[in-house]
C-alpha cells in the first residue's frame, strides 16, 4: 500500500481514514476477480505446456520463444499493424473534419449532424458487420446492384485481397462518430474570447483552426489515437462475423486475437493461446505508451 | 492517461460542476454556409445509408431480398410478417434472447454503474491508504486489451462451474474502468466539499450523505456512464460467444450470428430476412435511448474530456 505522506489530502488532517475503501472496495473486489486474477492466471498458464503424453510440464519461456518464431502470429500481427497505420489515420482525419465543421457554427442543422454521425456507435458490431457484409455481397447487396445497373463487374469486397480494407470501412463507420464526439467535446471548452481576440486581429477561419483549435485538440487526439491503437490490436468481432458470410477470406489466424481464440476454442491449446494473448497485450501497452510519450513531448 | 489538454478558462462553479461547459459559444463568422453543409452531408450519407438499407430490407421476404434492388422496396411489404416470424421462429427463441439481453443489461450495466459511481465518488472525495495504488492499477488495466483476458477468464469460470450460466456474462460486465474514471472526474467537480463537511457536522453518516446529498448531484454523470455501460453490455459479443454453449442463454448478438451462420451449414435453412429484421429490432432500443438522452450523455462526455 502506498503511503501518501502527511499531506492534508482531500480533507483536513485526521480525515484520512479507511472510510474511502467502503466506497471503492466493491469496485476493486470485482476488478480483482475479473481483471487481476485472469492476468495472473494467464501468466501462470503461459509458463506451462500440456502434452498428450506426459501431462502438463513447466517449460519456462519456451512458449514465448515459440510465439516469437511463429509465422502465423507475425502474419496476424502484420495485418493489424497495416490496419492501424491505414485505417486509424483515415478515421481520425474524418472525425477531425466533421468536428471542426460542426464546431464552426456554419452548418445548417449542426445538432442533427452531430447525432447522426454518432448513431453508428449504438449499433452492435455484429449488426454493423452483418449489414455491411450483406451490402458488400454480390447476391442481394449493393455491389450486385451497381454491377447490374452499369453492366460492370466490380471487384468483390469480400475476396481475400480486399477483405481487410472492407473491415477497415466497417470499423471506420462504427467509430468515426465516437471519435468526432471526443474531439468536438474538446473544442467546446475552448474559451470563446480567444476567437474574439483572433477575429479582432483579422485572423481567418483557417488561421483560427491552425493556431487555436488544433493545439486545443492535442490531448483529445492523443486519447482518441491510443483508444484506436488498442482497438486495432484487439480486432476480432468484425473478422469473426464476416467469416460467417465469406468463410474463405478470413483465416483462423486473421488477427492475433482471432489466433488466440482459435488456439483455445478449436485447438484446446490453452497455454499457447494465453502466451499469444500476453505477447499481444505487452506489444499494445508498449505502443500505446510510446505514442503517449511522443504526444506529450510535442505538447511540451 | 496523463495527457493534458490546454483548457483555456476552465471555470467551475461549485455545485454546478462541469455542466458549466455546456454554455453556448459560437466561433467567429457566424454566417452559415450552404457549401460546407453540402460537403458535410456526404458524411451523413455514409453513416446513415447502411441504416436506411437495413430498414428497407427488413420489409422484404427471403425471395424479395434476392429479387430486388437493395435500395428500394420489393413488391410486397413484408415488414410485419417478418417481425412476426422473427418472434415466433424456432419456438420464439428470439424473445428468449431479448429477455437474456435485458437481464445482462439490467444486472451488468446497472451493477457496473453503481460500482463505478461509488468508487469514483470514493476516489474523488476521500483520502485513504492505498489510493495511489488503486489509481495506478486501474489506469494500467485500461491499456490491457480486454480480449486478452478472455481466455484465462473463461478457464477460471469453467473451473468455478460458471460457464453456460448468466453469471459468466454478468460478473465481467460489472467492471468498467472507463466508467470509474468518468465518475471520478465528474464527482470531483459536481459535489462541493463544503456541503459534505456541513453534512458531517450535522452528524450524517457517509453513506446517508452519499445517497441523500451527493447522488442527485452526480445524476448527469451517472446517466452518461449508465448509457455507455448499457451500450457495452447490449452489444457484448465476444464474452458470450466464448462463455455460452447453450442457445437458451444467448444474447441477441450471438443469436443473430447463429441465424446468419445457419445458411452455411449443410441442410441449414437460409433466413436472411429474419437476420435483417432481427438486426433492426436489436438496434432500435439503443438508438432510441441515445436520441432521448442526448442532453445527458453529451454533457457527461464533455465533462470527461475536460480532465483528459
Amino acid at each position: 500500500m502506498v503511503s501518501a505522506g502527511h499531506t492534508n489530502g482531500v480533507w483536513a488532517a485526521g480525515r484520512r481514514s479507511w472510510t474511502g475503501w467502503r466506497f471503492v472496495g466493491p469496485f476493486m473486489a470485482v476488478f480483482a476477480l475479473v481483471f487481476l486474477a485472469p492476468i495472473a492466471y494467464s501468466i501462470y498458464l503461459s509458463l506451462f505446456r500440456t502434452r498428450l503424453i506426459g501431462g502438463t510440464a513447466f517449460v519456462g519461456a519456451d512458449n514465448y520463444l515459440k510465439v516469437l518464431q511463429d509465422p502465423r502470429f507475425w502474419s496476424a500481427f502484420g495485418r493489424v499493424a497495416l490496419f492501424l497505420v491505414v485505417q486509424v489515420p483515415i478515421m481520425l482525419f474524418l472525425a477531425l473534419l466533421i468536428a471542426l465543421a460542426i464546431d464552426s457554427g456554419r452548418l445548417y442543422g449542426a445538432a442533427f449532424f452531430r447525432i447522426s454521425v454518432f448513431l453508428p456507435y449504438a449499433v452492435p458490431a455484429v449488426v454493423a458487420t452483418l449489414m455491411w457484409g450483406f451490402m458488400y455481397g454480390t447476391r442481394f447487396g449493393l455491389i450486385g446492384n451497381i454491377d447490374e445497373a452499369f453492366g460492370i463487374s466490380l471487384p468483390d469486397p469480400l475476396s481475400p485481397d480486399l477483405v481487410l480494407a472492407s473491415i477497415g470501412n466497417i470499423v471506420t463507420w462504427e467509430y468515426v462518430g465516437y471519435n468526432m464526439l471526443i474531439l468536438y467535446s474538446a473544442l467546446r471548452v475552448v474559451n470563446p474570447s480567444l476567437y474574439e481576440a483572433a477575429a479582432i486581429d483579422g485572423a481567418g477561419q483557417l488561421r483560427i483552426i491552425w493556431a487555436i483549435k488544433l493545439p486545443a485538440l492535442r490531448g483529445a487526439l492523443l486519447i482518441a489515437t491510443i483508444f484506436s491503437i488498442i482497438g486495432s490490436f484487439q480486432l476480432f468481432n468484425e473478422p469473426s462475423i464476416l467469416k460467417t458470410i465469406a468463410p474463405n477470406s478470413v483465416t483462423t489466424y486473421f488477427t492475433p486475437n482471432y489466433y488466440a481464440y482459435s488456439l483455445s476454442f478449436a485447438g484446446q491449446q490453452y497455454n499457447y493461446s494465453a502466451t499469444v494473448a500476453i505477447v499481444m497485450g505487452v506489444i499494445t501497452m508498449i505502443v500505446a505508451y510510446l505514442v503517449q510519450l511522443r504526444g506529450m513531448r510535442k505538447a511540451a | 492517461m496523463a495527457a493534458s489538454t490546454p483548457v483555456a478558462g476552465r471555470t467551475s462553479i461549485p455545485g454546478r460542476g462541469p455542466l458549466v461547459i455546456r454554455r453556448r459559444h459560437r466561433s467567429p463568422g457566424g454566417r452559415r454556409s450552404a457549401t460546407l453543409t453540402v460537403l458535410t452531408s456526404l458524411m451523413l450519407v455514409y453513416t446513415l445509408l447502411p441504416l436506411v438499407w437495413l430498414a428497407i430490407n427488413a420489409t422484404k421476404t427471403q425471395e424479395g431480398l434476392l429479387g430486388s434492388s437493395g435500395l428500394w422496396f420489393a413488391h410486397d411489404f413484408a415488414l410485419f410478417g417478418n417481425i412476426a416470424t422473427t418472434f415466433t421462429y424456432k419456438d420464439g427463441i428470439f424473445v428468449r434472447w431479448l429477455l437474456n439481453t435485458l437481464l445482462y443489461v439490467v444486472a451488468g450495466a446497472g451493477g457496473a454503474t453503481l460500482l463505478a459511481t461509488l468508487g469514483g465518488y470514493g476516489l474523488a472525495k476521500f483520502d485513504f491508504p492505498g489510493k495511489k495504488a488503486v489509481f495506478a492499477v486501474v489506469i494500467g488495466a485500461v491499456a490491457v486489451p480486454g480480449t486478452a483476458l478472455a481466455v484465462p477468464t473463461f478457464l477460471m469460470f469453467a473451473n468455478l462451474g460458471l460457464t453456460d450460466t448468466p453469471w459468466a456474462i454478468i460478473i465481467p460486465s460489472l467492471v468498467s474502468p472507463f466508467g470509474l474514471y468518468l465518475m471520478w472526474t465528474f464527482a470531483a467537480d459536481a459535489v462541493p466539499k463544503e456541503i459534505l463537511e456541513s453534512a458531517r457536522v450535522d452528524g450524517s453518516g457517509e453513506f446517508r450523505t452519499f445517497f441523500r446529498i451527493s447522488l442527485p448531484l452526480l445524476a448527469p454523470g451517472l446517466v452518461t456512464v449508465l448509457l455507455f455501460n448499457v451500450v457495452a453490455t447490449w452489444n457484448n459479443y465476444f464474452l458470450p460467444l466464448i462463455m455460452l454453449k447453450d442457445p437458451d442463454w444467448y444474447p441477441l448478438t450471438v443469436g443473430l450470428k447463429e441465424w446468419n451462420q445457419q445458411a452455411l451449414t449443410a441442410g441449414g435453412e437460409a433466413v436472411f430476412n429474419l437476420v435483417i429484421t432481427g438486426s433492426l429490432l436489436t438496434i432500435i432500443p439503443l438508438i432510441a435511448a441515445f436520441l432521448l438522452l442526448q442532453r445527458y450523455w453529451q454533457s457527461g462526455l464533455a465533462a470527461g474530456s475536460v480532465k483528459e
